[in-house]
C-alpha cells in the first residue's frame, strides 16, 4: 500500500502546505511501512517535481491540465489516481481550495473523510487529532477503514526537507468536461489602500468582545495615546465597523510586530495563522479557557471594558464614557 | 427559483465545563444557528427579495430541540422549512458526512431547489466538508468559500468570487443548480423583528423521518469513531497580570514602554 500527498500551488509556486503534508506524510508511511507518493496537479509539474523530490518520498505523479486549480478538475483527477495507485491514505491540504474539491472527492469514491486535522496516529487503527467548539476540545476520531481521506490544517506540522530521489512519472489522465460545472475566470487581490498594518510595530487589535461599533471609540482611544496601529479580527471587518486591511488572519493581513495586543480575541486558528509571529503577544480576555491565552506571552483574565480605560488612564489620557 | 438553505443547529460550549470520557454533560451547552449559515439564510432572503428566487426553504438535520433555532432562520425571512431527525441520530457521536450528505440529498432532491446555499463550517465541529460532498452527489456545480455572488439574468450560472487565503480572491462561473457554501461578510444579518418572530410561529416545519425518506438507519451508520476528547494541554507559558484593573493594567502598561513601543 502507499500513502498519497496531494500538493498545492498558486500563482506559480507551491504553497508551504505542501511541504507540513510532506512531512505528516513521511512520518505516517513510515510508522505503516509504506510507501510514500505525491501528486502534482496542473502548473510547472516539473519544476514542481522537483522542489518536492525528498527524502521519503518513492514516487512523484505529475498531471498537467492548466495552469491553475480548478476543483472539477482536481475532483476527477485524484479520484482517478487513486483508482491507479489505490492508495491507503490520502492527505490533502484543510485549505481553501482543499475545502473546495477534498469532500468531493471523498463523495465520489465513498471514502471517509477527515477533516481538520492537527495530528495523525496510527495503531492498528488511523487516529486523528481535531478540535471543536473553537479549539476548546481535542478529540480524536479513528477509523478502521483502510482507506480514508485526510485534510490536514495548515501550520502544524514542519517543513524541512533533504533532497530525494524519487521517480517521477507524468500521468494523462482525460477530463471529462461534461462533469466540469465550474471555470475559474480570474484572480483580485482585496483593496490594499490605507495603511499596511504588516509594518506596524505595535498592533492594538480588536475582536467580537468589543461587542458593539460605539464601543470601538475606547480602543481608538487607546490607539491614539499609545501611538499604536489598530487591528482587528475578521468580525469586526465582516460588520464593516473597520475596512479590510485591518483584518489579521488566515484571510488577512500576516502582522510580525514586536508588541501585538489582542483584545477580546478567542484566538481561532484562522486568526492566530496572522499573528503568530509577533515577538510579543498580550491577550486581554475575560475567558480564561481562551485559546489566545495558549500563545501569549502576557495575558490579563478580565473584562476589557474595566482594563482598558485604566490602561488609557495609565498612558496619561482620559477614557471615553462608553 | 428556488433556494434551500441547510443550516445546523450548533453547540456553544460554556467557559468552564467539564469532559466525562467522550462526553460533555448537556449543562455546558447552549445552542444556536450557526454563524456561517446566518450568512446564507440572509443571502437566500436578499435574492427572494430582489425577485430572483421565488422561494427560500429551510433544510435541518436536527432533533426537536432545533425547532427554536429553525424559527429563528424563518423569522429572517425564509418561507418553510424541513427538519429531518431520527431516533436513529439520536445516539450517533459522529454523524458521518456522507450519511448527511444522503439525508440533505433526499430533501434537494423532493425539493428539486436551483441553488442551495449553506455556511463555509458549522462553528461547533468545524468540519467545513458538507456543502462540497452534496453537490457532487447530486451532479450539482459548486463552490466553497463563497464572499460575493451574483445570478446571470439567464439563471444559468452564477458567478462567485472565493475568498482564499491571503487577501486574494477568485472569480469563477459556476452552472445552476449549484451549491454554494457562504462565507462571513458576504453580507449584513438581518436581526428578526418582533413582527417576523410572530409571524415566523405560523410558517410551516415540515419533519421527515429517515422512513419517510424512504431510508433506514444503515444510511447513517458511521465509518468514523469518537475515541477521545480532552481539553486541550495549554502549552501555555503566558505571564498573567493580576490583581485589580488599575493594577493589571499597570503592569502592562510598563510592559510596553520596556518593549519600546510606548511611550509614557
Ligand atoms: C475560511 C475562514 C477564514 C477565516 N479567516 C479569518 C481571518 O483572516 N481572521 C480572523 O480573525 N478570523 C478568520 N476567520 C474566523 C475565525 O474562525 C473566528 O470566527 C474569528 O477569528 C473569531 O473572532 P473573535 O476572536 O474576535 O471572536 P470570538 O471568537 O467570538 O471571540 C471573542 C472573544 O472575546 C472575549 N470577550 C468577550 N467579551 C469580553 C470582555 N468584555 N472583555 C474581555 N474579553 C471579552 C471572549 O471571551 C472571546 O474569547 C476565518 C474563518 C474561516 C472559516
Amino acid at each position: 500500500m502507499s500513502i498519497l500527498v496531494v500538493a498545492e500551488h498558486r500563482d506559480g509556486d507551491l504553497r508551504d502546505v505542501s511541504f507540513e503534508l510532506l512531512t505528516a506524510g513521511v512520518e505516517l508511511a513510515s510508522t505503516l511501512g509504506d510507501e510514500l507518493h505525491v501528486a502534482i496537479i496542473n502548473g510547472d509539474v516539473d519544476r514542481f517535481a522537483a522542489e518536492l523530490n525528498s527524502e521519503g518520498v518513492s514516487a512523484i505523479h505529475t498531471i498537467d491540465h492548466g495552469d491553475e486549480f480548478n476543483h472539477d478538475v482536481y475532483c476527477q483527477i485524484v479520484s482517478a489516481l487513486c483508482d491507479r495507485i489505490d492508495p491507503s491514505y490520502v492527505i490533502t491540504p484543510n485549505s481553501v481550495n482543499g475545502l473546495d474539491y477534498v469532500p468531493a472527492v471523498a463523495q465520489g469514491l465513498d471514502l471517509p473523510l477527515i477533516t481538520n486535522v492537527v495530528d495523525v496516529e496510527h495503531d492498528g487503527r488511523l487516529r486523528a487529532t481535531r478540535e471543536m467548539y473553537g479549539g476548546k476540545v481535542e478529540t480524536s476520531v479513528g477509523t478502521e477503514a483502510e482507506t480514508a481521506l485526510l485534510m490536514l490544517r495548515p501550520g502544524e506540522w514542519p517543513t524541512t526537507h533533504e533532497p530525494g530521489d524519487a521517480t517521477v512519472v507524468s500521468h494523462e489522465i482525460e477530463v471529462d468536461r461534461d462533469a466540469v460545472r465550474s471555470t475559474v475566470t480570474g484572480f483580485d487581490a482585496v483593496a490594499a489602500d490605507g495603511i499596511d498594518i504588516s509594518e506596524a510595530e505595535f498592533i492594538v487589535s480588536i475582536g467580537r468582545g468589543i461587542e458593539d461599533e460605539d464601543n470601538l471609540k475606547l480602543i481608538e482611544h487607546l490607539v491614539d495615546m499609545t501611538g499604536g496601529t489598530l487591528a482587528a479580527s475578521r468580525p469586526i471587518v465582516d460588520n464593516d465597523w473597520l475596512p479590510a486591511h485591518r483584518q489579521v488572519g488566515q484571510s488577512g493581513k500576516t502582522v510580525t510586530p514586536t508588541v501585538y495586543l489582542a483584545i477580546g480575541i478567542s484566538g481561532a486558528v484562522q486568526h492566530v495563522a496572522g499573528m503568530k509571529d509577533s515577538d510579543i503577544i498580550v491577550a486581554i480576555n475575560n475567558d480564561s479557557n481562551a485559546p489566545i491565552l495558549d500563545i501569549a506571552d502576557y495575558a490579563i483574565v478580565d473584562d476589557l471594558f474595566d482594563v482598558v480605560p485604566e490602561l488609557i488612564r495609565e498612558c496619561g489620557g482620559e477614557p471615553p464614557g462608553v | 427559483m428556488k433556494i434551500l438553505v441547510a443550516v445546523k443547529e450548533v453547540a456553544e460550549l460554556a467557559e468552564q465545563f467539564d469532559i466525562s470520557g467522550i462526553t460533555i454533560g448537556e449543562e455546558y451547552f447552549q445552542y444556536d444557528l450557526n454563524e456561517w449559515d446566518s450568512y446564507a439564510i440572509e443571502e437566500a432572503v436578499q435574492l427572494n427579495e430582489a425577485g430572483l428566487a421565488d422561494e427560500v426553504v429551510i433544510a435541518t438535520i436536527g432533533p426537536e430541540r432545533s425547532e427554536e433555532t429553525i424559527r429563528t432562520a424563518l423569522a429572517k425571512g425564509a418561507d418553510r422549512a424541513v427538519r429531518v431527525w431520527d431516533e436513529a441520530l439520536d445516539d450517533i457521536e459522529v454523524l458521518d458526512l456522507h450519511g448527511k450528505v444522503e439525508l440533505l440529498a433526499a430533501v434537494v432532491e423532493h425539493e428539486e431547489p436551483d441553488i442551495v446555499l449553506t455556511g463555509v463550517q458549522a462553528g461547533d465541529d468545524q468540519f467545513g466538508a458538507t456543502g462540497v460532498a452534496l453537490a457532487e452527489r447530486l451532479e450539482f456545480g459548486w463552490a466553497a468559500v463563497v464572499n460575493d455572488l451574483e445570478v446571470d439574468s439567464s439563471g444559468e450560472t452564477i458567478s462567485v468570487r472565493r475568498e482564499l487565503e491571503g487577501g486574494i480572491e477568485e472569480l469563477a462561473n459556476v452552472d445552476v443548480p449549484a451549491v454554494l457554501t457562504i462565507q462571513t461578510g458576504i453580507n449584513d444579518p438581518r436581526y428578526a423583528s418582533l413582527r417576523s418572530i410572530r409571524q415566523a410561529q405560523r410558517k410551516e416545519i415540515t419533519t421527515l423521518s429517515l422512513e419517510e425518506l424512504g431510508m433506514n438507519s444503515s444510511v447513517v451508520e458511521s465509518p468514523l469513531e469518537l475515541l477521545g476528547m480532552a481539553e486541550p494541554e495549554t502549552e501555555g507559558t503566558a505571564t498573567y497580570f493580576e490583581g485589580e484593573p488599575e493594577e493589571s493594567a499597570s503592569a502592562l502598561a510598563s510592559l510596553l514602554e520596556g518593549a519600546g513601543v510606548v511611550e509614557i
